[in-house]
């Protein structure tokens, strides 16, 4: 939080039928539906997050993301932040107040990989879903599916990852928790804002602007395992998993939302500081790194993109 | 179950039934076969992409990134959202995967 960026607060998705997306956002994934708009975007939230939404689908012919956003501590913070994005050399556009509802002025920018992300300072805070503020209990009734706990990171695939680490570190202040390197090139770097092992991830691909995945945090292994059994129940397409990486050593399950965006709910993974020095991997372990148990590479993982 | 068409992969020459109600990707998959890759099964990622050579489909939606609409009359189809009508021959289409891969082994045959 180096810079006064704070942490994820939204994505938004791209699906090819909003119907189907819904079943599988809300009874699946257990997120919250909590507005529309009129460009006919839904808002959805998972329950323990304070501010009102955190994941918006956007019906479209192409799957994908358009943008994930890091919400900073205040408004000073996001004008000095989008001056210094200008001098970094991004092309950077101010979105006004209420282009997303209830969200504060936006601030969207270009990484060299290829990706569009924003910060924002204000967004209206519900609380938690159905506890009350004071005196809360330890969850609330009536949660659906997974009951997914957080929005918690996206992976991303594109090119140029070293001038997209500096544009991260330098300017955004987040620290690089874990890479893995092909002898003097990184392949994969994993770059957190607190002491989550990454806020977001990149991974080294020809193509520029890909998205892999968009993640949310389960408490248990036991919650992972209830997760894939709903998966089965509802023949929903499955990647990999129930299983743990190497990198990072989160406990997961991956899955694809019903326009092919591929989803993972996790639990568990390393905690990381600033000071700590950087987890690497190296190349030749690539397949334990993503996938510890089966220490091979799934192609699919890799190349499997929207 | 629905009417069963036979579907026939031109490359592999491998043969499947497929019950119209179900996207011949799933029927594929569900006799064992691999003559299509299969990637995000919702019409997302274009891993499965075919061309339709001979045969009636109806389609659901699909990226338009992978299917543009000059495809689509082609014959262009992800299979993962191709609905057989009558008995099909398709064709399989697909980058070869080490074209987009962080394996280094990979990377290297594609540098070659």
């Amino acid at each position: 939080m180096k810079k006064g960026v704070m942490r994820p607060g939204h994505v938004q998705l791209r699906v090819l039928d909003m119907a189907k997306a819904l079943e599988h956002y809300v009874d699946l994934l257990g997120l919250i539906e909590v507005d529309r708009d009129g460009q006919g975007r839904v808002y959805l939230k998972a329950w323990t997050e304070t501010d009102k939404f955190s994941v918006v689908l956007r019906e479209a012919d192409e799957p994908g993301m358009d943008f994930m956003g890091f919400k900073v501590i205040d408004d000073a913070c996001l004008t000095r932040l989008a001056g210094e994005l200008l001098e970094f050399g991004c092309q950077v556009e101010e979105l006004p107040a209420g282009e997303l509802k209830d969200c504060g002025r936006r601030v969207q920018f270009s990484s060299p990989s290829g990706h569009r992300f924003e910060l924002f300072a204000q967004k209206q805070v519900t609380g938690k879903w159905g506890l009350a503020e004071v005196n809360p209990e330890a969850w609330p009734r009536g949660l659906k599916g997974m009951r997914a706990v957080r929005f918690d990171h996206c992976l991303l695939y594109g090119d140029e990852l070293d001038e997209t680490l500096r544009l991260f570190t330098e300017v955004l202040g987040f620290t690089l928790a874990e890479q893995v390197l092909d002898g003097g090139t990184r392949i994969a770097q994993f770059l957190s804002l607190c002491m989550k092992a990454h806020d977001v991830a990149f991974i080294l691909h020809p193509e520029k602007g890909r998205f892999h995945h968009a993640s949310f945090f389960l408490e248990t292994w036991e919650d992972v395992l209830r997760a894939a059994d709903l998966i089965s129940m509802t023949d929903t397409s499955i990647d990999i998993g129930p299983t743990r990486h190497g990198l990072t050593h989160g406990k997961t399950i991956y899955f694809f939302d019903p326009s092919g965006n591929r989803n993972e709910v996790f639990c568990g993974g390393d905690y990381h500081y600033p000071d700590h020095p950087v987890v690497t991997w190296t190349a030749d372990q690539l397949g334990k790194a993503i996938f510890y148990h089966d220490r091979q590479l799934n192609e699919r993982f890799l190349t499997v993109l929207t | 179950m629905g009417r069963q068409h036979q579907v026939t992969e031109a490359r592999s020459g491998q043969r499947f039934s497929c019950d119209e109600a179900l996207p011949v990707l799933t029927a594929m998959e569900q006799h064992g076969l691999l003559c299509v890759p299969v990637g995000c099964r919702g019409g997302g990622c274009g891993l499965c992409k075919v061309r339709v050579l001979a045969g009636d489909y109806e389609c659901g939606r699909m990226s338009c990134k992978h299917v543009p609409a000059d495809a689509r009359e082609q014959g262009y189809v992800l299979a993962c959202r191709l609905f057989a009508r009558s008995d099909l021959c398709i064709e399989r289409y697909s980058k070869p995967c080490s074209e987009s891969t962080v394996d280094p082994q990979q990377r290297q045959k594609v540098s070659l």
